[in-house]
C-alpha cells in the first residue's frame, strides 16, 4: 500500500496565542510548531498499515521551513519520504488554496492508493483541506474515520455520526481523514530522530506544480480579522446559609431567565 | 508541554534535534510519568511497566552508536536524563545505570561475545543492569573495597558484598567490581541466578522511592573467564564508568530543579495572602524564584559546555565533578526553596516538591558526595590530595 499523509504544521497546542499587528494573522514570534494532532492519528494509521504488510509512506506539508521540522518529525515515526511544497505563502487559513496546491503535488507524484489527513488541523478548525484535496484529485473520501479496514482494492471504514456508526465502503484510491481514537500514536524514537535528520526532503514550489501565486491567494477565503475571546466574567455566588430556599429559588430564577439552561 | 526556563535563549546552543529529542522525552515524561509518579513514589515501587516503552524511545544507551544504538550527542543524552529527572530522580536512575554503568563499560572493556549477548538485549530492555562498587563499608573510597576475585582453575571465584545498587533486584546482569589477589580490581559480568549470588532490597528509604535500591551478596560465586570484562584493569576502570554517570546526573538534577521551580512559580502566582496579592508580588518570595532562576540558569551553561567538552573527546573528570557538584548542589537548594513557598503545599504528594526534595539528598550524595567532588576540584586546584585513601 502506498500512502501519502498531509501534515499540516501548526502552533502547539499549549502556545498563548497573541494577535498579529495585522489584525488577521497570529503572532507567529515565539510559538512552537507541532505536526497538527489529527494529522497524528493519519500518520500513525499509515505506518501501521505499512507495517502490518508492505508500502511505502510519505508525508507532504505545505509551507515556509519551518514545516521542514514538522516532515521531520514524520520521518522519524516512521515515513520513507517526505515533500515539502514552498510558495504562495499567503494562503494562510485559506483552505481551497491548500487543497489546491496539495492535490496538485499528490497528482504530480502520482501512484499513491491512500491519501491520510486529520479530519481537521487545530490550527483554523476548518475540517475543509481532506475533502477539497479528494474533490480536486476525483478521488472517493470519508471524514472522520475511526477504523479502517482493508481488501480487494478497497477499504471499508468506520466512522462516528450522532447515535451511531457509519460504515462506508470505498474503492482505493481514496482520500481519508483521521478522527481522534483511530489509535494511539507512537512517540517518535531517538534513532528515528537521528535518521530523519539524515534524510533528503524533497522540495517543490507552488509554480513547479503549474499554480499561480496571486491567482491561489485570491481564491476561497480570505481572513479578515481575528479577536481574542473575551475576558470570564467574575462568578456569582449566593449565600445560601441564612435561607437556603431562598437561595435555591434565587439559583433556579437564574438558571431560567438569565442562563436560559431550563 | 511545560515551557522550559530559559533566560538567556539557551535553546539557540542546541541543534534541531536536540531540540527535537528533548521535546519528545518531555512529552513522554508528560503523558506517561508525571500522572503516576506520586502514586508510585508514594507506593515506593518503580514503573516496571515503563521500561519497554523507554526501550522503544531508545533512551537507553541512547548516545553511542554501536549495535544501532541511536547515536545522539552528548547534550542531546543530557537533555534525555533532564527530562527524565523532571518526572522523577529515581526514573532517571535508572536510565543512568543501564546506560552509563551497564552498557558503557560493557561495550568499553567488554569481549565481543559480551557486546553480543548483552548490548541488544540492554537496549531493548530485554535485560536490566545493575552496577556493584560500592559496599557496605566502602563509599567515598571503591578502592578500600573487600569484594575478592580468586582463580579457581580456568575461572574465578568472587565473594563479598555490594550495597546501595539501583537496581539491584530487578537486574538480570550485574557488573560486579573486585580485587583480584594481586589487588588489582577487574569487573565481571554476573548474572542473576548464578549459585551463590543473591540480592536483599534496601527498604525504607525516604528518597528515591520509584527507584529499587538493593544490596549484592556474593557467596563463592564461581565464574568462567569469559565472565570477566578483558580490557578492565585497576579502579580506575570503574571510576571511568562514574564519569560517564556523573555527567548524566549534571544534567538530571537541572530537569528536578525545573520542576521544582516552575511548581513554585506557579503556586506563588496564585496563592494570595496579605491583602489579595499573590504571594508572587511580595519581595521575599521573588527573591527566592530569582534565585532559582538564575542558578538553573548557570547550571544549563555548565552542562551544555560539558556535552561539547564530551563530544569533543575532551572532558575530564575534574570538569564532571564541577558540574555534578554544581547541579546537585543548585537542584538541592531550590528543592528547599520551592518547598518554603508553598508553605505547608510542599509537604504532601498534591505537588512534586517534597518528593523531589528527599530524592535529591541522594543524588546529592551518590556517585560521588558533594564533598568528595570539592576535594577532586581541590586537589586539581592545590595540587594536593586531600582524600587520599589511608590503610585500611
Amino acid at each position: 500500500m502506498r500512502s501519502c499523509v498531509l501534515l499540516a504544521c501548526v502552533p502547539d497546542t499549549a502556545s498563548v496565542i497573541k494577535l498579529g499587528a495585522a489584525g488577521n494573522r497570529i503572532d507567529e514570534a515565539g510559538i512552537k510548531w507541532v505536526i497538527s494532532p489529527y494529522d497524528e492519528f493519519a500518520l500513525e494509521e499509515a505506518v501501521r498499515i505499512k507495517e502490518a504488510g508492505s508500502g511505502h509512506v510519505t508525508v507532504i506539508s505545505y509551507g515556509p521551513d519551518r514545516v521542514q521540522a514538522t516532515l521531520r518529525d514524520g520521518l522519524a515515526r516512521g515515513a520513507d519520504a517526505a515533500v515539502q511544497v514552498t510558495g504562495g505563502e499567503t494562503t494562510f487559513g485559506n483552505a481551497l488554496a491548500i487543497a489546491r496546491v496539495l492535490a496538485a503535488a499528490i497528482r504530480k507524484l502520482g501512484g499513491f492508493d491512500l491519501v491520510w489527513a486529520g479530519v481537521k488541523g487545530v490550527g483554523s478548525d476548518n475540517s475543509l483541506v481532506g475533502a477539497m484535496v479528494a474533490e480536486l484529485c476525483d478521488l472517493p473520501h470519508v471524514s472522520g474515520v475511526l477504523k479502517a479496514e482493508f481488501g480487494g482494492g478497497k477499504v471499508v471504514a468506520h466512522r462516528e455520526v450522532d447515535g451511531g456508526m457509519e460504515v462506508i465502503e470505498a474503492p482505493l484510491p481514496c482520500v481519508l481523514t483521521a478522527q481522534k481514537g483511530l489509535n494511539e500514536p507512537r512517540y517518535p524514537s531517538l534513532k528515528g530522530i537521528m535518521a530523519s535528520k539524515k534524510a533528503a526532503i524533497q522540495t517543490m514550489s507552488v509554480a513547479d506544480l503549474g499554480l499561480d501565486e496571486a491567482a491561489l491567494a485570491g481564491a476561497g477565503c480570505r481572513w479578515r480579522s481575528l479577536a481574542l475571546p473575551p475576558a470570564k466574567g467574575g462568578g456569582m455566588i449566593l449565600n445560601g446559609e441564612t435561607d437556603p430556599a431562598a437561595a435555591a429559588r434565587e439559583l433556579a430564577r437564574l438558571l431560567r431567565e438569565q442562563a436560559k439552561v431550563i | 508541554m511545560t515551557e522550559h526556563l530559559d533566560l538567556l535563549r539557551l535553546d539557540e546552543l542546541l541543534s534541531e534535534d536536540e531540540k527535537t529529542v528533548r521535546d519528545m522525552v518531555g512529552r513522554w515524561v508528560d503523558e506517561r510519568v508525571l500522572p503516576g509518579i506520586e502514586q508510585w513514589a508514594y507506593e515506593g515501587r518503580f514503573p516496571r511497566e515503563l521500561i519497554p516503552e523507554m526501550a522503544e524511545l531508545g533512551l537507553f544507551g541512547a548516545s553511542y552508536s554501536d549495535y544501532g544504538l541511536p547515536g545522539v550527542s552528548s547534550v542531546a543524552y543530557g537533555l534525555v536524563l533532564q527530562e527524565l529527572e523532571r518526572g522523577d530522580s529515581g526514573l532517571r536512575s535508572f536510565v543512568s545505570v543501564q546506560s552509563a554503568l551497564v552498557m558503557y563499560p560493557i561495550l568499553r572493556f567488554g569481549s565481543s561475545e559480551q557486546k553480543d549477548r548483552w548490548i541488544p538485549a540492554l537496549a531493548e530492555g530485554r535485560a536490566i543492569g545493575c552496577f556493584g562498587l560500592t559496599e557496605p563499608d566502602f563509599g567515598s573510597n571503591p578502592a578500600g573495597m573487600r569484594t575478592r576475585a580468586r582463580r579457581r582453575g580456568e575461572g574465578w571465584v568472587l565473594s563479598g558484598e555490594k550495597a546501595w545498587i539501583t537496581n539491584g533486584n530487578l537486574a538480570d546482569l550485574a557488573v560486579v567490581w573486585a580485587k583480584d589477589d594481586e589487588g588489582e580490581v577487574r569487573g565481571f559480568l554476573v548474572e542473576r541466578g548464578t549459585p551463590g549470588f543473591s540480592v536483599v532490597e534496601h527498604k525504607g528509604k525516604y528518597s528515591l522511592r520509584a527507584s529499587v535500591t538493593s544490596q549484592l551478596v556474593l557467596e563463592d560465586v564461581e565464574l568462567p573467564d569469559a565472565a570477566r570484562l578483558p580490557a578492565a584493569h585497576g579502579l580506575k576502570a570503574p571510576l571511568a564508568c562514574l564519569t560517564q554517570a556523573r555527567y548524566g546526573i549534571a544534567w538530571g538534577t537541572l530537569g528536578a530543579a525545573m520542576a521544582v521551580f516552575r511548581t513554585a512559580l506557579d503556586y506563588a502566582r496564585i496563592r494570595v495572602q496579605f491583602g489579595g496579592k499573590p504571594i508572587a508580588a511580595h519581595q521575599m518570595v521573588q527573591e527566592k524564584l530569582v534565585w532559582m532562576a538564575n542558578e538553573i540558569t548557570k547550571a544549563q551553561l555548565v552542562v551544555w559546555r560539558l556535552g561539547r567538552l564530551k563530544d569533543e573527546g575532551t572532558l575530564t573528570h575534574v570538569q564532571v565533578s564541577l558540574g555534578k557538584r554544581n547541579s546537585c548542589w543548585m537542584a538541592r537548594e531550590c528543592a528547599r526553596l520551592a518547598r518554603e513557598i508553598l508553605g505547608a503545599n510542599g509537604i504532601v504528594n498534591e505537588y512534586p516538591v517534597m518528593r523531589h526534595l528527599m530524592n535529591l539528598e541522594s543524588v546529592f550524595t551518590y556517585e560521588g558526595t558533594h564533598d568528595i567532588h570539592t576535594l577532586v576540584l581541590g586537589k586539581h586546584l592545590t595540587g594536593f590530595g586531600a582524600f587520599e585513601p589511608g590503610p585500611e
